[in-house]
């Protein structure tokens, strides 16, 4: 049968109609949906766009707490995530091959630890009582006399989640960096040097950015889709969804509290909806950032 | 620094010039190996030493316990620990195969064969790869529930197939091999899917490795469909039994052993695989551009 497979569906059917199963349908029964009010038990009753206009309207949680939230922490973990990536590739590709390897495993590793896996790591350090480890070391140094409630005190709920993201951020755009940084044809930054360039500044800018655009724009597609990915973290952290106070709410709880918890499947989909938007639209902006650089 | 003092990049030894680099990357890589190495010495200690007040970071009287607890536990509550650990290495094993293949042959078509709408098929691809499954969790549940699909094996499988930044990577990997060698095994009779077995597959091992590794990460650590496509608790995999542990017990410093032993288990796989692998995948990233 291999022998007589020369039409190009034999290669892609199995992988289109996954990708149509389980990606395509999921996203457009989304949008249908979100014109609907829909409680999973009677069929779904068009609406029009009441959702959306309930969302931006009078969903005073999402407008006072996980939008800014989302954005919060998007703006701050993406960007800072991607350039810690990048500053760190780079340093890596200064440094001899066995060294760098090592360096890069383990700077990969948390990537790999997935989510709820680790939840117990971050409930330890940050634990509110005195076993908690931050908590007893800076008692011990004297610096606090009670055991501060980290996880569960809003002020500190939205750092936490920022730090451990941040922590786990060096992800395949990383990997990918780094590829790109060591592929770079010497021969650029000779002539370069010949041509004036004075200082590692100007060669990263001149030289390395340019020369690895295309890494440079997946490992930001990389760092957009991870931070909007962790957002279950601050509901692991806390152990309650909604976060106390929704101080580390973001849309990804949002949706999970209204269609998991509330039944009211039309308007997590709306959110949903809205969140795909959002990924898409940072990541074209960040294109554009990044485009410009040439 | 006004000239160009040589290999800079990708030097082939120790120079005094690159201390600068390492007093950043032994800081940076001490505070990222911290939690891990919580995790390890966490698993291994004893109850009196979770408890401990003040608590040490490493274990002094090292224990399995937790591991052992993490087996007595799942029996108690009625399945037993190797029937969550066999679901999870068939699940994964089949999964990571199956991915692999469906990956990297539509990967090929996108690459070297011709027909129509190929371009446009990359690039919904490309725009794939800023989908976030987490935000269509429910549409798919509708969808698996309306194919009949819940309390299946498959559908702790077949969702995580298709990733797009798989098929990206190794369709960007493939574009590198040279047509002739494509051509060549063609003029010798061999059929498309012939050519692409026999000489394509093996020229693109790198690839197949990274995609083997992305989704191994994410069959092995998927928690969402054992919880909600899967009711039969015996069909359940091992990181959603980990994933309940936080709730089971009821007393959250003795679960905490447990769950610190049911994190390392879930890791290990992960770094071991990366860690024999990672040369491959740091050439098939070489070629992962968004272009």
């Amino acid at each position: 049968m291999i022998r007589k497979m020369n039409n190009p569906a034999w290669f892609l059917l199995p992988y289109v109609s996954l990708f149509i199963v389980f990606i395509i349908i999921p996203v457009i029964i989304a949008i249908f949906l979100s014109f609907t009010y829909f409680n999973t038990i009677q069929t779904p009753e068009f609406i029009g766009l009441r959702n959306y206009i309930e969302l931006l309207t009078r969903d005073e949680v999402f407008m006072q707490h996980v939008l800014p939230n989302t954005i919060k922490f998007a703006f701050i973990v993406g960007p800072i995530g991607y350039m810690m990536s990048f500053i760190l590739a780079w340093m890596l590709a200064q440094i001899p091959h066995r060294p760098r390897t090592l360096f890069a495993i383990v700077l990969y590793s948390p990537s790999m630890t997935a989510g709820i896996a680790m939840g117990v790591v971050w409930t330890v350090l940050f634990s509110g009582n005195a076993t908690g480890y931050l908590n007893a070391w800076l008692i011990n140094f004297g610096l606090i006399q009670e055991p501060i409630q980290f996880l569960t005190s809003p002020q500190y709920l939205m750092n936490i989640m920022i730090l451990v993201s941040l922590w786990g951020s060096m992800g395949v755009g990383f990997l990918a960096m780094l590829a790109g940084i060591l592929n770079i044809d010497q021969s650029l930054y000779e002539a370069a040097y010949v041509d004036g360039l004075r200082n590692r500044w100007q060669e990263i800018f001149y030289i390395t950015i340019p020369s690895m655009k295309p890494q440079m724009l997946f490992g930001a597609v990389m760092a957009v889709v991870g931070t909007f990915q962790v957002g279950a973290i601050g509901v692991q952290l806390s152990g309650a969804n909604p976060t106390p106070q929704y101080a580390g709410q973001l849309m990804v709880n949002h949706i999970e509290d209204f269609g998991f918890i509330r039944y009211l499947m039309g308007y997590a989909s709306a959110i949903s909806v809205v969140l795909l938007i959002l990924i898409y639209s940072i990541s074209k902006v960040t294109f554009s950032l990044l485009g410009d650089k040439e | 620094m006004a000239s160009f003092r040589g290999m800079k990049i990708n030097p082939k030894q120790f120079h005094k010039s690159q201390i600068k680099f390492y007093l950043v990357l032994i800081p940076m890589a001490l505070f990222v190996a911290l939690p891990i190495l919580f995790i390890v010495s966490h698993a291994f200690k004893p109850t009196n030493e979770l408890f401990a007040y003040p608590p040490r970071f490493f274990v002094r009287v090292p224990t399995f316990a937790n591991f052992r607890n993490l087996v007595r536990v799942a029996s108690d509550s009625g399945v037993p620990f190797s029937r969550y650990l066999f679901n999870s290495i068939l699940v994964t094993v089949v999964g990571v195969f199956l991915s692999i293949m469906v990956t990297s042959t539509a990967a090929y078509a996108l690459s070297k064969l011709k027909f129509k709408g190929k371009k446009i098929l990359f690039e919904i691809n490309t725009l794939a790869l800023m989908f976030v499954p987490i935000a269509v969790t429910i549409p798919r549940y509708l969808t698996i529930s309306r194919m009949g699909l819940i309390d299946n094996y498959l559908v702790l499988i077949l969702p995580l197939i298709a990733i797009p930044v798989g098929l990206f990577l190794v369709k960007q990997f493939i574009d590198q091999t040279p047509n002739e060698i494509i051509e060549s095994a063609k003029i010798d009779g061999a059929s498309e899917m012939q050519t692409f077995l026999k000489i394509v597959f093996p020229v693109i091992l790198p690839a197949i490795a990274t995609v083997g590794i992305l989704s191994f990460q994410l069959i092995w650590n998927d928690i969402i469909g054992s919880s909600l496509y899967i009711n039969d608790e015996s069909m359940k995999t091992l990181s959603f039994y980990f994933s309940t542990l936080a709730t089971l017990q009821g007393n959250p410093v003795a679960g905490q052993g447990m769950m610190a032993a049911a994190s390392l288990i879930m890791f290990v796989p992960n770094i071991v695989i990366f860690i024999f692998l990672q040369s491959k995948v740091m050439n098939t990233m070489a070629h992962s551009g968004i272009k």
